[in-house]
C-alpha cells in the first residue's frame, strides 16, 4: 500500500520539477502579495509589525489555494485521473500522495521563504521562527482541506472562482491560529503551546478525513 | 398504523401532498407571525435588562433571534437531507436540500442585518468582529457556495451529490470555525455578545419570541415545499404524470 503511495508522490513531483515555472509562479504570487500591503498600509514600523503575522497568513491561504486549480486539473484532462480510480488502490491514499506532492511543492517553499518576507514587516527572530513552525504544521492542512474543492469544482467553468467560494470559508480556524500564535510570541514565547497543540490537532484531524472526503468528491465529479 | 415512508421519496407521491399542505403552513405562518409581532411590540415591558436597560429598540430581538435561530436549523435540515440522499440515494431528498438552501441563506441574511440594526444603537456599531456575528456570516457563505457550486454544475446529478458532500464538508467544520471564532486566544475567551441562554430570558419576552420562531418555521415549510415543487416539475417534465398534473391545473 505505501508502494502506491510513493508512487504517485513521485510522479507528482518529477512531473512538477521538469516544468519548474509552475512552482516558482506560485512562490512569487506569495511574495508580491505581501510586498504591496505595506505599499497600501504605510510602513510605519510598529503598524507593519503588528500587520505582519496576519498578512503573511492571508497570502499564504491565497497562494496555496491558487495552486489548488492544479492539484488534479492536468490529471483530469488527461484521463489519468480516471485511470488512477481504476487502479483497484484506496482512493484516498493515491490522493493523499497527490496531496503531499502538492504541499511539498507549493506549501514547502513558502514556509522556506517566510523568513525573507518576514523581516520586510520587522518581526523579531522569536517571531519568525514561530511563524515559520505555525506555516509548516498549517499549510499541510490547506492544502488537505483544498484537496476537497479541488475535487468538488474538477473541470467546472469558473472553477477558480467558485473554489476561493466554497474553501476560503473553511481555513478560518487555520488563519485564526496560524496568525494568532505570531502575535503571540511577541509577548511572550510560552502562550504559543495552545495555538500549536489546536493546529496540530486540525492537521491530524484534516490528514485522516480530508483524503476519504475528496476521494469521495473525485468519485462524484468522475463517474 | 405504519406509513411507508419511501412512497413518499417518490416525487410523484410527494408533489400533491406539498401542494396541499403550503396553504396550511401559510395561514399558520401568517397568524404566528401576526401574534408573535404584536405581542412583542404591543404587549411586553419595554425596556431590557437590569441596571443599564435597552429601550424600545430591543424588540427587534423578536426578528432578529428567530431568524438566527433558522438560519442554523436550515443548514442542519440541508446537510441532513444531502446525508439521507448520499445514503439512500433518493431523488426526492436532494432536490429537498436544494429547495432549503435560498430559505437559509435568506435567513441568515436577515439575522445579520437586524442584528446590524440593533447593534447600533446599543454597542454604538453596526458591525463588530464579534463571535457569533463572525460565524453568522462565514455560514451565510457556506450557504452561497452550497448554492454556487450547485447551479456551476450542468448535470443535475453530480450537481446534486457534489452540493451534498460541500454541505456535510460544511456541517464538520462548522463547530471548528465557531470554536476559533469564539476563541481566537486560546489562553483567554472573551466575547462582545452577552451568554445567553433561554432560562435566563424572561418568560414574558421568551414566549412571544417562541412564537415568532414557530411562525418563522412554519413559513420555511411554505416556501420550501413551494420551491420543491418548481423542482420537481422541472427535473421530471419528460414524465407522464407532470403533463396529466399540469393538463389538470391547466382546466381547474
Amino acid at each position: 500500500m505505501l508502494k502506491v503511495f510513493y508512487c504517485v508522490l513521485s510522479r507528482d513531483i518529477t512531473l512538477a520539477l521538469r516544468r519548474r515555472t509552475d512552482v516558482l509562479t506560485t512562490l512569487f504570487f506569495f511574495i508580491i502579495v505581501v510586498s504591496l500591503f505595506p505599499l497600501g498600509v504605510g510602513s510605519e514600523r510598529e503598524q507593519l509589525r503588528m500587520l505582519g503575522p496576519g498578512v503573511v497568513w492571508v497570502a499564504a491561504l491565497l497562494a496555496s489555494m491558487l495552486a489548488l486549480e492544479r492539484l488534479f486539473a492536468a490529471d483530469y484532462d488527461d484521463g489519468t485521473l480516471e485511470q488512477l480510480l481504476l487502479t483497484g488502490q484506496p482512493l484516498a491514499l493515491l490522493v493523499l500522495g497527490k496531496v503531499v506532492a502538492h504541499w511539498l511543492l507549493t506549501g514547502l517553499p513558502l514556509v522556506l521563504i517566510a523568513p525573507l518576507v518576514a523581516m520586510q514587516y520587522h518581526l523579531s527572530s522569536t517571531a519568525i521562527w514561530v511563524m515559520m513552525a505555525a506555516l509548516a504544521i498549517g499549510t499541510p492542512v490547506l492544502s488537505l482541506i483544498g484537496a476537497i474543492g479541488a475535487a468538488l469544482t474538477l473541470g467546472l467553468r469558473g472553477g477558480g472562482i467558485l473554489l476561493s467560494l466554497l474553501i476560503l470559508p473553511l481555513y478560518v480556524p487555520v488563519l485564526v491560529y496560524g496568525a494568532g500564535a505570531v502575535s503571540v510570541s511577541a509577548i511572550e514565547i510560552a502562550d504559543t503551546q495552545p495555538y500549536f497543540y489546536l493546529l496540530t490537532a486540525f492537521l491530524m484531524g484534516s490528514s485522516l478525513l480530508a483524503p476519504l472526503a475528496a476521494a469521495a468528491a473525485l468519485r462524484i465529479s468522475l463517474e | 398504523m405504519t406509513i411507508n415512508w419511501f412512497k413518499f421519496a417518490s416525487p410523484a407521491a410527494f408533489y400533491p401532498i406539498a401542494g396541499r399542505l403550503i396553504p396550511w403552513f401559510g395561514r399558520v405562518a401568517l397568524a404566528l407571525v401576526l401574534i408573535g409581532l404584536f405581542w412583542g411590540f404591543f404587549l411586553t415591558a419595554d425596556q431590557l435588562g437590569g441596571s443599564n436597560p435597552q429601550k424600545e429598540y430591543y424588540r427587534i430581538i423578536y426578528v432578529h433571534v428567530p431568524a438566527a435561530w433558522m438560519s442554523m436549523w436550515l443548514y442542519l435540515v440541508l446537510a441532513g437531507w444531502s446525508a439521507i440522499g448520499l445514503v439512500f440515494n433518493t431523488r426526492l431528498s436532494f432536490m429537498m436540500a436544494k429547495a432549503v438552501a435560498p430559505t437559509g441563506a435568506i435567513f441568515t441574511f436577515l439575522a445579520l442585518w437586524t442584528g446590524a440594526l440593533w447593534g447600533r444603537p446599543s454597542w454604538g456599531t453596526y458591525w463588530d468582529w464579534d463571535p457569533r456575528l463572525t460565524s453568522e456570516l462565514l455560514l451565510f457563505f457556506l450557504y452561497i457556495g452550497y448554492i454556487a457550486l450547485h447551479s456551476a454544475i450542468d448535470d443535475t446529478r453530480r450537481a446534486d451529490r457534489a452540493a451534498a458532500l460541500l454541505a456535510i464538508v460544511g456541517l464538520v467544520m462548522v463547530p471548528v470555525i465557531f470554536l476559533s471564532i469564539n476563541c481566537p486566544d486560546p489562553n483567554q475567551c472573551a466575547a462582545l455578545h452577552q451568554r445567553s441562554d433561554p432560562g435566563s430570558i424572561h418568560l414574558s419576552i421568551l414566549i412571544p419570541m417562541l412564537t415568532m420562531t414557530l411562525g418563522l418555521w412554519s413559513y420555511s415549510f411554505a416556501a420550501v415545499f413551494a420551491r420543491l415543487r418548481t423542482i420537481i416539475l422541472t427535473r421530471e417534465a419528460d414524465h407522464a404524470w407532470v403533463s396529466d398534473v399540469i393538463a389538470k391545473e391547466a382546466t381547474a
